[in-house]
């Protein structure tokens, strides 16, 4: 039955450009590229057919075999890795124009599923975040900005502040007089924090779901950017322990990786409850990936599988949770935020007020659109819900709670541009994070195969030809040039709103307004319509 | 707690907590009011005051201002007519859609009551009104304030004054401060009685204000028969045509009264912040604001006035980092916490309570303000010739730079 299912694209070669320089058969992590596999029906065809004789025949191979590129099309996922590398601009990459008969409701991605699953009977599984049309609310939102009344501030000329600091704080300081600064001691000790430059951060990607090598260009983009990358749920290895101060370590359901030198060695710890592209179940990181490295940093044994238990074995309620917040605080000495990481789903703003009583510093909350290196399909596409929902209920719920302030507010879950991260900071949050905009600016070109382990651009892929063609000072000054383009840009509209801080914009719903939303939207974000 | 009667406003605002420093959260059935109301005020038909969709509350309307302020650091008393003359000398910073003032120090007879001053837009809005007042408060006097009728004034409500003193006969002695029970009967009245508005609360001072050039105003109310140790004054320039009397300035609970010149860009940020610790915001201006995060920052949490300004208007964080290990903590610290409470967008303020005037400019000074010192007269103003209009030759004059603040204070010993 497989043969039956179509390619979802074809590779074509521009025979008259092609040198037959064999970058694109290399280059394909997926092995579609290859020399001869075509060229040597062809002989063979001439030997049958033609009844031509054996010198021929040798002739023909020797003149074709191993100069030709063909591909076989079924294993193509659209990379543009060879279409990137190829020196002569030869190699193009089609959707497969094969005409469906139209049917709104049976699309061909779902008889392209159904065939899969018919053959296989398994799950179909994927990686990368949801990507269907569901309605976005981010592009149906826009800002505001200052005319005349009050004006506009330029941030080529003016100071402009995107500093942030996540972690807990109390609603008031206590101040005593006494000698200090305009005569005032400060009583108040402020719990621990992690200083952001700019309101942005690398959310978890674990080593073993991506490679040393990301995981390396994510630490130094961090620390060339006074910002924070996330270990994931894979531990850390030792090669990043020198931007451990720029790291936040994970502890998930697997406990991969996790001990006391780790907990330690972090600039924050966060327990994963949860994961948009994901919500309710746990980690796949299929054997395939688990090599030596993954194996030490994980502590598991090289080529099983890592399957994370969806919940957590000692988290079975609220109370449980607060009790590993505390346990990771006292194994901290109190030195170290402690984050909560939850899916967003139906029920979030009730989820994030009991998690912010269970004494977590920071809630990340991952809207659906968020990415995963594996997650069964059926899951991704279909649980959760959008970010800026979550977020404006969250935020409203906490405020009502009056403990907005206990906690710092990360979002993420396909934040895309700087506009994305304006709007989210004015529904509330304190942070932002970009995991698949970060890969994106690594090479990823959302192929979604990241599960198969055969990524071409080195990312998802622990496959030493591979990985090794992601250079991890290249990779990191790409994504510290993404952080400095999406700061400048956060600048210029703080400047347009008449802002000189970011926290000025922290939960200003009043600067933003819907376009085209219903009522019963604009009602749940919190903000009004265009024009009023 | 009050008794409950089902009538009663003030019994309702009466569940609230009560507000003390850091610990103030609002109940949820406080807050859910809150949003009930606001809702409420939101729907056509059923408007607070009927028919007036555009005026304070409804929308947010942006103005631009001039502001002044006099105060006698001997608490020696003066007529209205210096601080008329020095707001009179910016006539065109305003547009004759508001003007007001505030005096302290006007009523030393009944220093120790709470003077309030309300409008009334009907005759039924004082009767609803009263009748709360009596059942909470003592009260002393109940009179008409007095006005000059005007032809530069349109149609005014009703000015009335009353002197109280809260009845404390419902046990709540333990539970409510005096200044708490008359915030909430101001915040109750106002919200929730068509057609009265509170915009005077304080002890020993009063608000003047209604719409019309501030000149005008001041000679409508007389002020040149009140005598005050401390004047502030506020001339408006709003960009639609609120027409309510109440949305004049300055505005302000208690003693406190907030004279403003800007629009807080920060607005919504300051709005959400306050509402987390149970405030309404109701006029939707920026002036309440300010008023607000005052009352919290240095009333209920206990902040240091001078820091309450750097907490308001903080110092850049490049600055923060060169200032020595206490004083980085220290500012580090405000910020953090404080952040939402970052007034930011162009603002030259004066905030006046009893003994005090407190003038601060932006952090990056987008609005005038001017400062000067004439033998125990302390003079600010939007603009000099403000100030020089009422003493030519000052013994100091100088700008307030950005983020920074100037505090005028009774000398030690004098009592007002």
């Amino acid at each position: 039955m497989s043969n039956y299912l179509p390619p979802e694209y074809l590779v074509r070669i521009d025979e008259g450009r092609c040198r037959r320089c064999g970058e694109c058969v290399r280059g394909c992590g997926f092995g579609t590229l290859a020399f001869a596999h075509g060229a040597w029906k062809d002989a063979m065809s001439v030997f049958k057919h033609d009844q031509g004789d054996l010198q021929q025949v040798l002739a023909r191979i020797k003149e074709n075999v191993t100069d030709r590129v063909v591909a076989d099309h079924h294993k193509c996922v659209q990379c543009h890795y060879c279409v990137s590398h190829c020196p002569e601009g030869a190699v193009s990459v089609q959707p497969n124009p094969l005409a469906y008969r139209g049917n709104h409701h049976w699309r061909p991605e779902y008889l392209k599923n159904i065939w899969r699953q018919a053959n296989t009977g398994g799950m179909v599984l994927t990686g990368a975040g949801n990507d269907k049309a569901y309605f976005s609310y981010f592009d149906h939102m826009v800002l505001d900005a200052c005319q005349v009344t009050n004006p506009s501030i330029d941030p080529l000329r003016e100071p402009m502040e995107l500093r942030t600091y996540l972690g807990a704080r109390p609603d008031g300081l206590e101040l005593e007089p006494g000698p200090g600064p305009r005569g005032a001691v400060l009583k108040t000790r402020l719990a621990p924090a992690v200083r952001l430059d700019t309101p942005l951060v690398f959310p978890a990607m674990s080593y073993g779901a991506i490679s040393l090598n990301a995981q390396k260009a994510l630490a130094r983009a961090a620390k060339a950017c006074g910002v924070v990358m996330n270990t994931g749920e894979g531990g850390m290895h030792e090669d990043l322990y020198p931007f451990a101060d720029w790291m936040i370590v994970q502890v998930a359901s697997g406990r991969f990786g996790v001990n006391p030198g780790y907990l330690r060695r972090g600039a924050a710890v966060e327990i994963k409850i949860g994961q948009g592209a994901k919500p309710g179940i746990g980690g796949h990181l299929p054997g395939e990936k688990v090599d030596e490295g993954v194996s030490q940093t994980r502590m598991i044994p090289v080529g099983s599988d890592a399957l994370s238990p969806a919940p957590h074995h000692d988290i079975y309620s609220i109370e449980d949770l607060s009790q590993l917040i505390y346990a990771l605080k006292e194994a901290t000495e109190y030195s170290k935020p402690v984050s909560v990481k939850i899916g967003a789903v139906h029920n979030v703003a009730a989820i994030a007020s009991g998690v912010a009583r269970a004494g977590a510093d920071i809630i990340t909350v991952d809207g659906f659109r968020g990415g995963t290196g594996a997650t069964p399909l059926a899951i991704r596409d279909h649980v959760g819900i959008p970010v800026e929902m979550a977020l404006a209920a969250v935020d409203d719920r906490l405020r009502q709670e009056g403990i907005r302030n206990h906690v710092s507010l990360v979002v993420s879950g396909g934040i895309r541009h700087s506009g994305d991260v304006a709007k989210a900071i004015a529904l509330g949050a304190d942070a932002v994070a970009l995991g698949t905009a970060a890969l994106i600016a690594m090479g990823c070109r959302l192929c979604q195969k990241c599960y198969t382990g055969n990524c071409s651009w080195g990312i998802t892929t622990q496959r030493p030809h591979l990985t090794r063609r992601l250079d991890p000072d290249r990779a990191a000054e790409n994504l510290t040039n993404l952080i400095r383009g999406w700061s400048l840009e956060l600048k210029e509209i703080l400047g347009a709103l008449g802002l000189n801080a970011v926290e000025s914009l922290r939960g200003s719903r009043l600067r933003l307004r819907g376009v085209g939303l219903p009522e019963s939207d604009l009602r749940v974000l919190g903000i009004k319509n265009a024009g009023v | 707690m009050v008794p409950a009667a089902a009538s009663c406003t003030l019994c309702h605002a009466a569940r609230l907590p009560r507000t003390s420093a850091a610990a103030a959260t609002i109940s949820p059935a406080g807050r859910n009011r809150c949003r009930a109301v606001a809702e409420h005020a939101g729907r056509p038909g059923a408007l607070k005051k009927v028919g007036e969709e555009m005026r304070e509350g409804m929308v947010r309307i942006p103005s631009g201002c001039a502001i002044s302020g006099i105060m006698s650091t001997k608490g020696i008393r003066f007529n209205g007519e210096a601080i008329t003359r020095s707001i009179a000398c910016m006539h065109e910073r305003s547009n004759g859609l508001g003007g007001g003032f505030a005096a302290y120090g006007i009523y030393p007879e009944y220093r120790d009551l709470y003077a309030l001053h309300l409008m009334y837009e009907t005759p039924q809005a004082r009767v609803d009104t009263e009748e709360n007042l009596r059942r909470h408060f003592n009260v002393a006097q109940s009179e008409l304030i007095p006005t000059r009728p005007l032809p530069q004034i349109g149609e005014a409500p009703l000015l009335w004054r009353y002197f109280v003193r809260p009845v404390r006969e419902d046990g709540a002695d333990g539970l409510w401060e005096d200044d708490d029970y008359v915030t909430a009967f101001v915040m109750t009245v106002n919200r929730e009685v068509p057609g009265a508005f509170v915009f005077s609360s304080g002890k020993n001072m009063g608000v003047f204000k209604g719409v019309g050039y501030p000149e005008d105003i001041a000679r409508y109310y007389r002020l040149e028969e009140y005598e005050g140790y401390m004047w502030v004054a506020h001339g408006r320039f709003p960009t639609n045509t609120p027409g309510w009397w109440g949305g004049a300035h300055p505005l302000g609970v208690l003693d406190w009264s907030v004279v403003h010149n800007g629009e807080i860009s920060s607005y919504g940020v300051n709005k959400r912040y306050l509402e987390m610790f149970g405030y309404c915001l109701e006029l939707q201006t920026d002036t309440e604001v300010i008023a607000y995060l005052f009352d919290l920052l240095h009333r209920r949490h206990g902040i240091p006035l001078d820091l309450v300004c750097r907490a308001l208007a903080p110092p850049f964080w490049k600055a923060i980092d060169r200032m020595d290990d206490r004083e980085r903590e220290l500012y580090t610290a405000l910020r953090r916490v404080y952040g939402s409470a970052m007034l930011n967008g162009p603002f030259s303020v004066i905030v006046a309570f009893q003994g005090a005037m407190v003038g601060l400019n932006d952090r990056i000074k987008l609005r005038p303000m001017v400062t000067g010192k004439k033998g125990d007269l302390i003079l600010m103003g939007s603009e000099e010739s403000a100030i020089r209009v009422i003493a030519g030759d000052l013994d100091e004059v100088g700008s307030i730079r950005a983020g920074e603040m100037a505090v005028a204070r009774l000398e030690e010993g004098v009592v007002v």
